[in-house]
């Protein structure tokens, strides 16, 4: 089973709140101090679950990361758990995508990379929750893709699935090779093993410009984007919070309940 | 090609009526339709929904596409993409709209791309700009920390609207509009990734997200047992349990119970946060409630600046104490 898993470097979604700031002039997010970069949570999912595959029935998983500025020991943490091998694309041309853009040029690595059962991307990424890279990838190949999975069991040139669905989940079969995105209810990723981060510190990651995977500049990246930012902006709070109290815990509770009673909310 | 024209909305159907999406879409649908002087139609895809066409004539829509057929009972990538591609074709418009549902994250990217376009999904807000026309696609990123507004440059701009962002019509019977019946003409060996079985999951007693008073509990609730506490309360008020991410992680509470970003999105009469901080990412998925109330230990907590009452202390002292008194007072 030959697996390629879509992974991406970005600001740590668990950072504090008050440490996301943007920058209103180039309508960008200023990286937090001292806070380091991290795979992105929702493509671990995507790590994971080509491993429980790996682990059932062997296999090589190549991790596929587009960006600039990947700092190794990050983007080299899917090793760390257990994939094979890393290609970055890294390039300032690939950087500034939107989803089209992106997927356009995960797409044609994955061609180069070659041989490929299933692909796996994460249901979104934890910075621009875009959740399409990985239907555009499919697009693009002429694969089939089934999205939000939580469970996949391939065999014989097919793989059963479930993906999770607004009333519970739907079991799904689909010929490989398949893309699929990966949600949560995957279960979480492992961590990785002291062996493995050895193992990872040796391994060098391959590296690709554009004309590795035989791109222009102008379909990638910024130049490649279909929609266009025109603005990016924090949400105001109103902060009007009335506070009930009360000389203890208790008497504060039973206030709060009055409150609520009296402004008609109950 | 014909000039792209209009606005038209995919409506998801449920249970042989309009999903509550598909009136909210055709609400907001109708306005941007008027905004920009042109027509709304609406399409429905499945088996045996034809009569609904109505329905979203009454919810708005000038015209109807309806496209009826035993093998689009349930929603399959490949099926719906072809139909959808074919509709898009004739309809020709210059935005179409879904729902952020299961099926629309899965239909709206794919369909975007293949009819290479754009789509942005989980939108809070659309807009016509008044000077270029185009859609204004309003919508959280980075995990609920920031909004964006996106624009779509080729036709047609595709994007998926999240529940309760929108606000339905009063249906009205006697509106009129026009029906379009449409050939599925699929191909069965086109349906490559095939739905074997679907599974619902129970709920018992009121769903989360109809429900008009929600209690959500936050990491600091601790445990299971806590959260039967939470339970109580919301017995007594009718209404459902919710969670932050944290207890569903821990098993607390099923996951299904989640709200937020990657969870359920409510917009309640009441919201009753307890023992939560108020993350971005949870608020994104409650902020359309009417009222909040929050009981948290941290007077800094975050949840303090999106709450109208607010409660500085221990849950555990002072919820059993805010139980019993509204018990009482609801009695009286």
């Amino acid at each position: 089973m030959n697996m390629i898993v879509c992974i991406k470097q970005v600001i740590d979604p668990e950072a504090p709140p008050a440490s996301f700031k943007i920058d209103p002039a180039s309508n960008k997010v200023v990286p937090p101090q001292g806070v380091s970069p991290v795979i992105d949570p929702y493509a671990e999912y995507g790590v994971e679950a080509a491993l429980k595959i790996k682990d059932a029935q062997g296999g090589k998983i190549t991790a596929l990361s587009l960006g600039t500025n990947q700092l190794r020991d990050i983007v080299k943490k899917p090793l760390a758990m257990g994939a094979d091998e890393l290609v970055l694309l890294e390039d300032e041309a690939f950087d500034g995508g939107d989803s089209w853009s992106t997927a356009y040029a995960l797409a044609m690595a994955i061609k180069k990379i070659g041989e490929y059962d299933i692909i796996f991307c994460g249901r979104e990424a934890s910075d621009w929750n875009a959740g399409q890279v990985g239907s555009a990838i499919a697009e693009i190949l002429g694969l089939p893709s089934v999205t939000l999975v939580k469970k996949i069991e391939p065999a014989d040139g097919k793989t059963k699935l479930e993906r999770v669905t607004d009333e519970g989940h739907e079991v799904i079969e689909v010929p490989l090779p398949c893309l699929v995105t990966v949600s949560n209810e995957i279960g979480e990723p492992r961590y990785p093993t002291i062996k493995g981060i050895m193992a990872a510190k040796k391994k060098e990651p391959a590296v690709w410009k554009p004309a590795d995977i035989g791109v222009e500049t102008s379909q990638i990246g910024a130049q490649g984007r279909r929609t266009k930012l025109q603005k990016l902006f924090q949400p105001v709070r109103e902060g009007k919070c009335e506070m009930v109290e009360g000389e203890s815990p208790e008497e504060a509770g039973a206030n709060l309940a009055a409150k609520l009673r009296e402004v008609k909310v109950l | 090609m014909a000039e792209n024209k209009g606005v038209l909305i995919f409506c998801e159907t449920k249970e042989g009526k309009l999903a509550a999406i598909a009136t909210e879409l055709l609400g907001c649908g109708r306005k941007l339709a008027d905004d920009l002087g042109q027509e709304l139609a609406a399409v429905l895809v499945g088996s045996g929904i034809a009569e609904l066409a109505k329905e979203a004539i009454a919810y708005g829509a000038d015209k109807v596409y309806v496209v009826d057929d035993a093998q689009l009972k349930d929603y399959q990538t490949d099926a719906y993409l072809s139909v959808m591609e074919k509709i898009v074709g004739q309809a020709a418009p210059q935005i179409l709209l879904m729902g952020q549902t299961s099926i629309g994250r899965d239909l709206a990217p794919a369909l975007a791309f293949r009819l290479k376009t754009a789509a942005s999904l989980g939108c809070l807000e659309l807009a016509i700009d008044p000077q270029s026309k185009r859609l204004l696609q309003t919508k959280p990123v980075y995990g609920g920390n920031a909004q964006a507004v996106f624009v779509t440059e080729s036709f047609p701009q595709i994007a998926t609207v999240r529940a309760k962002a929108m606000t339905p019509l009063e249906p009205d019977a006697s509106r009129k509009g026009e029906v379009v019946k449409i050939d599925a003409a699929l191909d069965p060996s086109a349906i490559r990734a095939k739905v074997l079985e679907k599974v619902a999951e129970k709920v018992e007693g009121i769903k989360l997200e109809d429900a008009e008073v929600v209690v959500c509990g936050g990491r600091g609730i601790g445990s299971a047992e806590g959260f039967t506490q939470l339970e109580e309360l919301a017995k007594m008020l009718k209404g459902a349990v919710g969670a932050t991410r944290p207890p569903c992680d821990n098993e607390w509470v099923p996951a299904g119970a989640q709200i937020g970003l990657t969870g359920k999105i409510v917009a309640p009469e009441l919201y009753i946060a307890v023992a939560l901080s108020g993350s971005s990412q949870h608020m994104s998925g409650c902020s359309g409630s009417k009222t909040m109330v929050a009981i948290n230990k941290d007077p800094e907590a975050n949840i303090f600046r999106e709450a109208r009452f607010g409660l500085v202390g221990d849950w555990k002292k002072a919820l059993p104490a805010f139980t019993e008194k509204l018990k009482e007072l609801l009695a009286g």
